[in-house]
């Protein structure tokens, strides 16, 4: 096990050595830089003064000179200055963090407490009416976008309360600040609590057709006892899996669910970032997420053994 | 019982009275909500070109003269003193003097002088030391020989010529007086200012919060207790914001003419106004390179345009036709209509002008069986790609096969500057209604943001012509001409003149929205919320 969490770790940094050279090579490879942008605005561009200015942000410097620059800050904490804003890139990103943690760890609690007891519920009434209303509920939300239902959202509590829930950053009551994350986690989470609702079903099917659900049930066991304590334990499995993934995909969603509900968390100001190609922002963003995913899979990992004992890592 | 009812009537109607005149009565306090489109790149009014900063950062600033912000036409005649209390040109017509008040400090306390100003312009000619990042209205002052003052309270602007259209210029929104001594780096992020408003802070994509300046020059202004904006890049969450009641206002002139409807129906009670906004959508064409270097195919492309279905389609039929300075009534210098129709084009009978542009197809080689391939290249947004769809259905009328080149907005003016297209489908905002600021920005030899590289060294010499003339009717006679010639020389086709919306909550008072340009009208030291 010691092996095997030492040798993990290893490619972790491994992995995020390479996530960093990836970003930063892919930013530099897309077309126009922030000086570029800015003299967008000003409707032309000045020769003179976008050399000048791209030897003041460092873009001049060659671009192994500008990789070492930052992974040499990155270590040490610094993570350098923001070309839009002129902040530290640190103090721009570290207040959003909270922000998006929460509308994510909402998410996937609405989507874990929705997703599984139904896809429970699914599986064990297969075939019944509620089963196939249940199964329309899941392939709604796969199909309908985030964006688009957070849109939805808003029109109907607009036309009905008269009100919208969009981001304050000092609610005034504790229901006005469950309510802006909330909402927003609903739109988000609901995709991805069907897809582990389906999942928790489709595994749920396997196991209960299993022998020792049989020999559970011939031996007296309450139909409670042989869904929850035997199958839905041993049926738990990939769920996990399909949870740690979409806790790495969730960011995607969260993009176009912040820009909806207008949260100023990390996924939104990303996209605002790469609009600005303010490399600084991007680049340690990325490696934000990179961390959280790439620990997020470990934790998963983890977590497999400690719920089946079957698996031993490294044996 | 008649006299029963006529003392009700009397009581009524003085009721009535007294609660229009205590409505009338501005209220201080209160915070006005606005929602703003996007991010701006900076808090530096001199370093940018777009009126995402000026909305959100006018009211911190103060000019030496300013177009007054309740006449929604700006025009020489409706230019205040703010800064200034006076204002005087030489006999010469070369030196403007301003006299300048003695009671205006700067947000960190300390007193505004002429030292400020010249500090200013100087920057803005190149000619101190501190530098602005970007200095986008460098042009506007080319006739500027220098900046004098004549102890604290007097400044003057020596020209090398007469040049009337200087005062219009300084009384933009786009001319605020920056102080001495803080560096251009500081102004982009925490500006000071000698404005109503003074800046609390700017999260970039989140908000923009300004406070009550209480030391602000002109006593008992401003109403408000603060401004904030809160960045809503997302259009339909901002309306539905606005809708039920998060904000007071929408961002200024950015309400479509479909969307102004919706809120219309949503919220019946709101204050919409429809303005021209002086931004024209044009073609730029590169007549350097092939096929476009044909004249003849260059006026078969202005022959072609149907700009009537291009408003119908765009702003049902709320847009306007002119050249390139912005029509009448609104605009000031305008051709009068029957001079325009003249323009090759701009006749009304469109299928006997397509028909004509046929023949100059044909002339140069192109017909039924074999149509010209092109690309119209134009900027991945809204308000340029649709425009451009519709181009691109209008001259296949004259054997011109056209595909949608949509350009990342990083690139989009590098690939002009590169002459990397043939056909561009581009949108010209101008600051001021003043043909100085649009002749010499997009028409001059050599101009930066002349980006078809247009020159025609005859026209140039009325651009100056026009520039000097003091008398005013003779001046918009010169404009005329030159803008007549610029249509027919196909330099820069302008296709139409955009009208948009802005809406507000009906507690909201004196909120004026220019008719002439969208830069000039956030100074907001008056408004205030009857709530």
């Amino acid at each position: 096990m010691f092996a095997y969490i030492v040798r993990r770790l290893f490619l972790m940094l491994v992995t995020l050595f390479g996530i960093s050279v990836i970003i930063f090579v892919l930013l530099r490879v897309v077309p126009g830089n922030i000086v570029d942008i800015l003299f967008d605005a000003a409707g032309f561009v000045d020769p003179a003064d976008k050399a000048n200015l791209e030897r003041e942000l460092g873009l001049s410097q060659p671009i192994v000179v500008q990789y070492l620059h930052w992974i040499g800050g990155l270590l040490r904490g610094d993570l350098g200055y923001s070309y839009v804003s002129e902040k530290p890139a640190l103090e721009e990103i570290l207040p959003r963090i909270p922000i998006t943690a929460r509308l994510a760890g909402l998410a996937l609690l609405f989507s874990a407490s929705i997703g599984i007891p139904l896809g429970v519920i699914s599986a064990v009434h297969q075939g019944s009416k509620l089963d196939y209303a249940l199964r329309v509920v899941s392939l709604s939300g796969l199909s309908l976008p985030s964006f688009w239902l957070g849109l939805l959202i808003l029109m109907a509590s607009v036309s009905l309360f008269g009100t919208m829930p969009i981001f304050n950053p000092n609610p005034k009551t504790w229901l006005e600040a469950l309510t802006i994350y909330a909402v927003p986690a609903m739109a988000v989470g609901f995709r991805s609590a069907a897809l582990t609702m389906r999942i928790t079903r489709s595994s749920m099917l396997e196991i209960l057709r299993q022998d020792y659900i049989r020999t559970a049930r011939a031996k007296g066991a309450s139909e409670a006892s042989v869904n929850y304590h035997h199958a839905l334990k041993n049926a738990v499995l990939p769920v996990i899996t399909v949870i740690g993934i979409e806790a790495a995909f969730l960011i995607g969603g969260l993009i176009v669910t912040e820009t909806v509900f207008n949260i100023p968390g990390i996924a939104r100001f990303l996209v605002e970032a790469l609009r600005w190609r303010d490399y600084p922002i991007v680049q340690n963003l990325v490696m934000f997420i990179a961390v959280v995913v790439v620990v997020v899979n470990f934790v998963v990992d983890m977590l497999y053994a400690a719920i089946d004992p079957r698996i031993r890592f490294g044996d | 019982m008649r006299s029963v009812q006529a003392l009700a009537v009397a009581v009524l109607a003085v009721l009535t009275i007294s609660d229009v005149s205590r409505a009338a009565e501005p209220k201080s306090g209160g915070i006005f909500r606005i929602y703003h489109r996007d991010s701006p790149g900076s808090a530096s009014i001199h370093e940018g070109a777009t009126y995402s900063l000026n909305v959100p950062f006018m009211p911190i600033f103060s000019n030496l003269v300013i177009f007054d912000q309740h006449i929604a036409q700006n025009s020489a005649s409706t230019i205040r003193p703010e800064l200034a209390e006076s204002w005087a040109w030489s006999g010469d017509n070369r030196t403007l003097t301003f006299k300048l008040r003695k009671d205006v400090k700067w947000h960190d306390g300390k007193p505004f002088t002429a030292a400020d100003v010249k500090c200013t312009f100087d920057m803005l000619m190149g000619k101190s030391q501190q530098k602005f990042r970007q200095n986008p209205r460098k042009s506007w002052y080319d006739q500027v020989d220098e900046v004098t003052t004549n102890g604290d309270y007097e400044a003057s602007f020596k020209l090398k010529r007469p040049q009337p259209a200087l005062l219009s210029l300084l009384a933009s929104g786009y001319s605020p007086v920056y102080p001495c001594h803080v560096s251009p780096a500081e102004m982009r992020t925490k500006p000071i200012g000698t404005g109503p408003f003074k800046f609390v802070e700017f999260k970039a994509n989140e908000s923009i919060k300004l406070t009550k300046n209480p030391d602000y020059f002109k006593k008992g202004l401003p109403y408000l207790d603060g401004i904030e904006f809160t960045i809503i890049p997302n259009r339909s969450t901002a309306i539905l914001g606005f809708v039920s009641g998060k904000f007071d206002m929408t961002f200024p002139t950015e309400v479509s003419i479909p969307l102004l409807k919706d809120v219309k129906s949503q919220d019946p009670k709101a204050v919409c106004v429809v303005e021209p906004n002086n931004v024209s959508t044009n073609i730029i064409i590169n007549s350097s390179a092939p096929p476009f270097d044909n004249l003849d195919i260059r006026r078969a492309l202005a022959l072609a345009l149907d700009r009537k279905a291009f408003i119908q389609i765009m702003f049902e039929g709320q847009g306007d036709i002119g050249g390139t300075m912005e029509p009448a009534p609104d605009g000031l210098w305008a051709m009068p209509k029957d001079m325009l129709e003249q323009i090759p084009g701009y006749g009304p009978d469109i299928e006997k002008n397509r028909e004509e542009a046929r023949k100059l197809m044909q002339k140069a080689g192109y017909g039924p069986d074999k149509h010209l391939q092109i690309k119209v290249s134009t900027r991945n947004i809204a308000v340029y790609r649709d425009p451009a769809i519709i181009l691109i259905d209008q001259i296949k009328s004259i054997y011109i096969d056209a595909e949608l080149d949509v350009v990342d907005t990083a690139q989009w003016f590098p690939k002009i500057a590169r002459k990397d297209y043939s056909l561009g489908l581009n949108l010209t905002g101008n600051a001021v209604d003043e043909p100085d600021q649009s002749f010499y920005e997009n028409y001059a030899c050599g101009s930066e943001r002349n980006y078809t590289n247009y020159c025609n060294k005859d026209i140039e010499k009325l651009f100056d012509q026009q520039s000097e003339e003091t008398d005013l009717d003779k001046r918009k006679k010169l404009v005329w001409e030159i803008d007549k010639k610029l249509q027919e020389d196909v330099a820069r086709p302008i296709i139409f003149h955009a009208r948009t919306g802005t809406c507000w909550k009906p507690y909201v008072k004196n909120v004026t929205v220019m008719s002439n340009s969208s830069y000039n009208g956030y100074r907001y030291e008056d408004v205030w919320l009857d709530k």
